[in-house]
């Protein structure tokens, strides 16, 4: 090692010095008893705001000990063992370790982390919280369970190149207090810039995977579902109030806009059960992120013109009616229970028809507790130009939008890539 | 308005509104009763058929979308005299109790081992999820498909 390093240029061995963290000790696993019951509850909390188990769980896996896969453009990532298993997981990290994951995106050991641990986010929450979430953490049943090696396209895999991404990326500080807004307000700015890493999905990225900042909240992708932009540009009909917001958040279904859907559904589930002031001091914020104001965006006309849309699509006409009238039509059975009308969704009103064509292919489940709207997939049954004729009609009949352009080819690349493990 | 659909490997000439569900058809215009209708809606699968391979919700899915692919009913698996594996399997098991779900339930399980012979028991729960049973007989239908799957049949209720 020694001697390569001196075959190194001087520049690249200054830069690799750069990158370099060291290891902070490893600790005896503490034991759970030592964390006080309160702090223990608060990190619960805490791990739910961050839906830290959404990613660090496997399909069908012991609670927070990591091996999901994550899908990026750089490659497939595997997250790690949250338990306290002092082999696998981190039972030897110490609270300062755990904080300066966090913070600085680097493990106990002094390797970089990847930032599909969103440190750019998780660097603003106060260590207070991080002690909390830490203690919550140490005190689960520790499971013995090693992620799968990533699979990154090289050199990727070079650890040290993260500082440089850190570097453009990563700005550490704390959420500023804004004195002219409400208390509300301001926490729900702490929860959604840190914690929440709401921006991690809904921001767009740059080729670097960096959040572009002077687009924050425009909206971004996510498994391959728009997320959809949480400013201005919201698509939405009726306004986002922050009781809309709330309502949404907390139940997966706002009666004047849609259902969460794809990887929203797993947000949903995780703030179906943190305090309500908590839910509700996200809503206020973002209520006012998507209208510059905090009263909540503007509302749009929603027509219905079956006739025009018929006309425009006719093979779609026929699909719609035969295989979504029956929950989205005028007096279906689904409408009396008070779900949003199509004319209503943002998917079908987003400038791209991502979120629209994955709702048809893969459906929509449930976010909480098996209650909600479930919409079954259509991927099967439905061909590519079937699904790009039927969105075709919904989009006109329902909204005043300009018509999607290329769809065929739209639903052909969402089929693949929900065709990813 | 005449189409043709091919069901159990013969073309069929059936005269229907191109949105009429493909279980309409089946049921109504060609007699083949083993697909029921549940709840209309693609929620429970009592009508799930093969189109292409796949498993899909006849009930929600127009005859206009059917085209030349192949559509495969459980009267194309076997018959009451010449049963196939996994129907064998069911009555093997006694899976069915009212009996609602079992076509439905025997045709989304075969669409699995078309395509993975011996899948193993957590493959065969997640990919059943779709569809219902409100006897109860969960616990026989996953022993009749574990035992075509060529598993050990053991109790699966744990």
């Amino acid at each position: 090692m020694l001697y390569g390093m001196l075959f190194l240029p001087g520049g690249a061995l200054f830069a690799l010095a750069l990158t370099w963290r060291p290891a902070i000790a490893p600790i005896p696993v503490p034991a759970p008893g030592s964390f006080p019951a309160g702090m223990v509850e608060r990190g619960a909390v805490l791990a739910r705001l961050g839906d830290c188990a959404v990613c660090h769980t496997a399909d069908g896996g012991r609670p927070l000990a990591g091996g999901r896969a994550l899908a990026t453009p750089f490659g497939t990532l595997y997250s790690d063992n949250l338990t306290p298993d002092p082999e696998t997981g981190i039972g030897t990290w110490s609270a300062e370790a755990f904080r300066r994951a966090m913070k600085d995106g680097v493990s106990r050991t002094g390797s970089h982390l990847y930032p599909a641990l969103p440190y750019e986010h998780f660097t603003h929450v106060s260590d207070g919280d991080l002690d909390a979430l830490y203690a919550f953490l140490m005190t689960r049943r520790p499971v013995r369970q090693k992620a799968p090696a990533n699979r990154l396209i090289p050199p990727l895999g070079f650890r040290p190149l993260l500082a440089g991404w850190k570097m453009l990326f990563l700005h550490k500080g704390a959420i500023i207090v804004d004195p002219a807004r409400s208390a509300e307000w301001n926490r729900g700015a702490y929860l959604v810039e840190g914690l929440g890493h709401c921006g991690g999905c809904h921001t767009p990225r740059n080729i670097a995977g960096g959040e572009v900042r002077s687009r924050a909240y425009a909206g971004g992708i996510a498994e391959g579902w728009r997320a959809p932009p949480l400013d201005r540009s919201n698509p939405a009909a009726r306004g986002w109030t922050p009781d809309a917001i709330y309502t949404y958040l907390r139940t997966g279904i706002s009666p004047d806009h849609s259902a969460a859907a794809g990887p929203m559904g797993p947000v949903v589930e995780s703030l179906s059960a943190v305090p309500e002031e908590d839910v509700r001091a996200i809503a206020t914020y973002i209520a006012s992120r998507m209208a510059g104001a905090d009263a909540g965006s503007p509302s749009r006309p929603t027509p219905d013109d079956p006739v025009r849309a018929a006309r425009l699509f006719p093979e779609g006409a026929t699909l719609y009616a035969g295989a979504c009238a029956g929950c989205h039509g005028p007096g279906a059975p689904m409408m009396g229970q008070g779900r949003p009308a199509l004319g209503l969704a943002s998917a079908l009103r987003d400038e791209v028809p991502t979120s629209a064509i994955q709702a048809i292919l893969r459906g929509i489940e449930p976010p909480v507790a098996g209650r909600g709207p479930k919409m079954p997939p259509f991927a099967d049954s439905l061909t590519d130009a079937q699904v790009a004729a039927v969105l075709g009609y919904a989009r006109s009949r329902y909204t005043d939008r300009p018509a999607w352009s290329k769809l065929d080819r739209a639903v052909a690349r969402a089929r693949k890539e929900s065709a990813q493990p | 308005m005449t189409l043709t659909i091919h069901v159990n490997g013969t073309a069929h000439k059936v005269d229907a509104d191109p949105e009429t569900p493909l279980l309409y058809v089946l049921r109504d215009d060609l007699g083949l009763n083993g697909a029921k209708y549940g709840c209309g809606l693609g929620q429970c699968g009592a009508c799930t058929v093969h189109l292409d391979g796949k498993a899909i919700f006849s009930c929600v899915t127009p005859v206009a979308a059917i085209g030349d692919r192949p559509v495969r009913t459980i009267e194309g698996l076997g018959s009451i005299e010449k049963m196939n594996p996994l129907q064998q399997a069911f009555l093997d098991e006694q899976a069915a109790q009212c009996g609602y779900c079992i076509a439905g339930m025997i045709m989304r399980a075969q669409a699995l081992l078309d395509v993975n012979p011996a899948p193993t028991d957590a493959e065969i729960r997640a990919h059943m999820q779709p569809n219902l049973c409100r006897c109860g007989t969960h616990v026989r239908i996953l022993r009749a498909i574990n035992r075509v799957a060529g598993r050990p049949v053991r109790d699966v209720a744990a």
